[in-house]
């Protein structure tokens, strides 16, 4: 495979080594839970290391790559990123429409107990968060920070190690749910031996993206590879300390958390809203701040808006989380930090997207024009409402109407579909001809089909939720003159009916319009490669690697 | 002194800064960013003054205003339920023919009843309590445990085959599958029912064969219970066979199923979850629907 040819002997062996040793895991942890679900997730894993392996062994005596190599930057793991990215989001997205429709249709389980709902809807979050967006956030930063720094990774092992452990840990998310297998806290639902791997996997990131960095030839690191740094970090930290728990032994998929009660629910939530902000919206913003201007060729607006912007971002979102909890068991004075930090976190919110929007002035015209580059100003209009609208729900009074209801999952669906999507095709569409020395797109017409599918099925979705959502919070608190609730709850979700309909159809829109979108990218690349032009300007064209130790 | 180059878009000056094509404007940040930031955290100081905010080691500040969720709480709780106890000292005192005397009073009964049907009756009777297979219909005015009040409201405290202590009990025995009876006589019963009750599922002519041994199986195998002329027994909750009304069906293969494999339904009690008040609500509200003088929930 030319994958492998590209790594040198040493680096081959190196794979091997380290396959070898998670296959050896998974056989470890196979034998110990033979008696348990765990007994399926040692055999996935020994499945995925022997593929390694057997790919690894099959071209151990391939020739030598070429020192040139050396003068260039190292993009193969990242143009497999950007395939393993559309795959997780047609399949996350279908999971999704077919969860949505449950809603409406409850028969739509089949009487299965793998697709009931508690079971589909974390393999939807799990796989469009951390495997549609995961993928792309690992591929994007790769990218972004070898081109920021004018430097080539340090290796050719750990980016790899990277990219496929952490679509290891998507695999046994994902299959661990389905077979039931969960601890139940929302977006970190996998077990303890997943967690463990996630963190080893994610220290691994982290030393990659810093050493790349030591390694840079420009003076200053750029604003992108700040919010790529806080996302890396943060989701350690998050991740390793929502995840503290004991397993029930070490032949047992089941653990128990460290943490009970209101301080299990605020840890969780302190993990929850922050997977938000560092995840979903340091990561994409880290994103948009390279792929944003690269394809307007327009200078960033402001730096020191930058400035501001990170650092109040990465300090406020931190205080955040409680606003999850009003009007429950946590102490008022936690609600009250939560929700006043929440409304001036908008601020820095704002700021950031107003940069995204007047670094477009003077491009404008390219806006109207290429479907791709709307695609990241649309993100970033609905990143300014999503921000809006997240600050709103975080005052109290705005809260006791809006929560447990449809409001939250609408809010959400904007930020994630209007956002981080958006972004993601976007920076993908910018990114892919580069990577595959193309001049453009297979077809921009189907960007721009694409474009209008995500946009109409975003409207649709958040139109749809936000009616529903409003309708139950008011049925919910409507009282009789006598005292007592007019509404039972069964009269609610008969109201809901009509929204959730709308709701999968808004889905499927979305739905068709990545798979349009991975058909596109599909063809760009295997389409015969076209020289690019000679301009140094032409789109996607990269300053020279600096070469370096 | 600017160290950037000018943009010819804006004029404005670059930072100087170049990644891979990538530039920054000097821009300032714009005064709008500024005032909302300082007004935001100038209310949000004021606000942590007023409400409770900060922790102290083992205590927190407390606030200006001396509001606390807790407190709050409370008092809503208790404005309620001072404003519903002008009717729900009545509903607790009069009986349940007083209560039905009283127009007032059954309004509220019947909207207040119909929210308490809806959260805790309907996902088994169904939002218009018309029933569903296996769970009777309310509204048909036939009671396997008997229709008035007195006798529903107990019904609804105890449950039927629910692990309350003074359950009330009832079982249909597996006439087949216990070896009682074969498939052939269960059949001749089956068709004897079919035959004679006042309402089933369309007739066909397997129903014509074997009603006269059907009649005397029935009356040595099940008249016990449901007695000689299938009219049932509500003291027992046994169900009248010869009405129209039917808990789990009346064509051929549903009524052998019942004689072959027995039936037990399940209704849980209600003591302990809902307050003597609602169930008091609820027993009338259900007789109300029963009598036709409500409709269904959904026809509200």
């Amino acid at each position: 495979m030319r994958l492998i040819a590209g790594l040198t002997t040493t680096e081959r062996q190196t794979g091997l080594l380290l396959a070898g040793i998670v296959t050896l895991m998974g056989a470890a942890l196979g034998i110990a839970g033979r008696n348990d679900l765990l007994g399926y997730h040692g055999l996935l894993i020994v499945v995925f290391g022997a593929v390694v392996m057997i790919a690894l062994l099959r071209n151990l005596d391939a020739p030598e790559p070429e020192e040139s190599r050396l003068s260039e930057y190292y993009d193969d793991p990242i143009r497999f990123g950007i395939v393993l990215t559309m795959v997780w989001a047609v399949f996350a997205m279908f999971i999704g429409v077919w969860v949505s429709a449950l809603l409406a249709r409850p028969e739509l389980t089949f009487d299965a107990g793998w697709a009931s709902f508690g079971r589909l809807r974390p393999v939807h979050t799990t796989g469009v968060i951390f495997g549609f967006g995961g993928n792309a956030l690992i591929a994007t930063s790769l990218h972004v920070v070898q081109r920021t720094s004018r430097a080539r990774l340090p290796d050719q092992v750990s980016p790899w190690f990277v990219l496929l452990g952490y679509n290891l840990f998507c695999l046994l998310a994902v299959t661990g749910y389905f077979l039931g297998i969960t601890q139940s806290k929302e977006y970190a639902e996998p077990e303890w031996y997943a967690d463990i791997w996630l963190v080893i996997i994610w220290v691994t990131y982290f030393v990659l993206y810093i050493r790349t960095l030591a390694r840079r030839k420009e003076p200053h690191i750029y604003v992108a590879n700040w919010y790529f740094m806080a996302f890396i970090l943060v989701v350690a930290v998050l991740h390793i300390i929502n995840n503290l728990a004991v397993p029930v032994s070490l032949g047992s998929a089941k653990a128990y958390s460290a943490f009970s009660g209101v301080q299990d629910a605020m840890t969780q939530w302190w993990y929850g809203h922050n997977a938000v902000a560092f995840f979903l919206t340091a990561g994409f913003l880290g994103m948009m701040y390279y792929y944003l201007p690269k394809r307007a060729e327009r200078p960033i607006y402001s730096y020191r808006l930058s400035i501001i912007s990170f650092w109040g971002i990465t300090f406020l979102y931190l205080w955040a989380g409680s606003h999850h909890l009003h009007y429950t068991a946590l102490p008022h004075w936690v609600q009250t930090l939560g929700m006043t930090f929440s409304i001036v976190l908008l601020v820095p919110s704002w700021a950031s997207a107003g940069n995204a929007l007047l670094t477009l002035n003077g491009a404008w015209h390219k806006v109207r024009d290429d479907a791709t580059l709307r695609f990241m100003m649309v993100a970033a209009v609905f990143y300014g409402l999503t921000t809006f609208e997240g600050s709103f729900l975080a005052i109290r009074a705005v809260n006791s109407l809006s929560h447990y209801t449809d409001w939250t999952v609408g809010h959400v669906h904007a930020g994630a579909l209007g956002w981080v999507a958006m972004i993601t095709f976007g920076a993908l569409y910018t990114l892919t001809p580069s990577m595959w020395k193309r001049e453009r797109m297979y077809s921009n017409t189907l960007v721009e089909v694409h474009f209008w599918c995500a946009v109409i099925g975003t409207f649709i979705y958040v139109f749809a939720m936000w009616n529903s959502g409003i309708i139950q919070g008011l049925m919910w608190r409507t009282y009789n003159d006598s005292g007592t609730l007019t509404y039972s709850f069964i009269e609610s979700l008969v109201a809901m009916h009509p929204y959730y309909i709308a709701r999968t159809v808004g889905g499927l829109f979305f739905l068709t319009g990545a798979v349009v979108g991975t058909y596109n990218i599909l063809m760009t690349i295997r389409h015969e490669p076209q020289p690019l032009r000679e301009r140094a300007e032409t789109l996607g064209a990269d300053q020279p690697l600096v070469p370096g130790e | 002194m600017q160290i950037g180059e000018r943009d010819p878009v804006t004029g404005q000056y670059t930072t100087g800064h170049d990644w891979n094509g990538i530039k920054e404007l000097d821009n300032r940040v714009p005064r709008v960013v500024k005032f909302f930031l300082y007004a935001t955290i100038l209310w949000s100081i004021v606000y942590w003054i007023l409400m409770p905010a900060w922790p102290l080691g083992v205590s927190y500040t407390k606030g200006l205003l001396g509001i606390d969720q807790r407190q709050t709480v409370g008092k809503a709780v208790a404005r309620g339920a001072a404003q519903r106890s002008v009717w729900v000292d009545q509903i607790a005192q009069l009986d349940f023919e007083a209560i039905r005397q009283d127009p007032a009073l059954m309004a509220i009964v019947r909207e207040t009843g119909s929210t308490l049907f809806g959260d805790n009756c309907a996902v088994c009777h169904g939002t218009d309590a018309r029933g569903n297979p296996g769970y009777p219909s309310l509204a048909s005015n036939a009671w396997l445990w008997g229709g008035d009040a007195e006798t529903i409201a107990e019904t609804l405290r105890v449950g039927i085959n629910s692990s309350h202590p003074e359950s009330r009990y009832g079982q249909m025995p597996a006439f087949g599958r216990d070896g009682i009876l074969d498939q052939a006589a269960i059949s001749s019963i089956v068709s004897f029912i079919r035959n004679n009750a006042e309402g089933i599922d369309d007739l066909g002519p397997l129903d014509t064969k074997g009603v006269e041994e059907g009649r005397e199986l029935f009356v040595e195998n099940c008249a016990a219970c449901h007695g000689e002329s299938g009219r049932g027994d509500p003291s027992m909750g046994v169900p009248d066979l010869m009405d129209d009304v039917w808990i789990t069906g009346s064509n051929r293969q549903t009524l052998f199923r019942t004689i072959w494999r027995g039936r037990q339904g399940h209704m849980p009690h209600w003591e302990g979850r809902l307050s003597e008040i609602d169930r008091k609500i609820l027993t009338l509200y259900v007789t109300n629907i029963a009598s036709g003088q409500t409709e269904g929930v959904d026809e509200r």
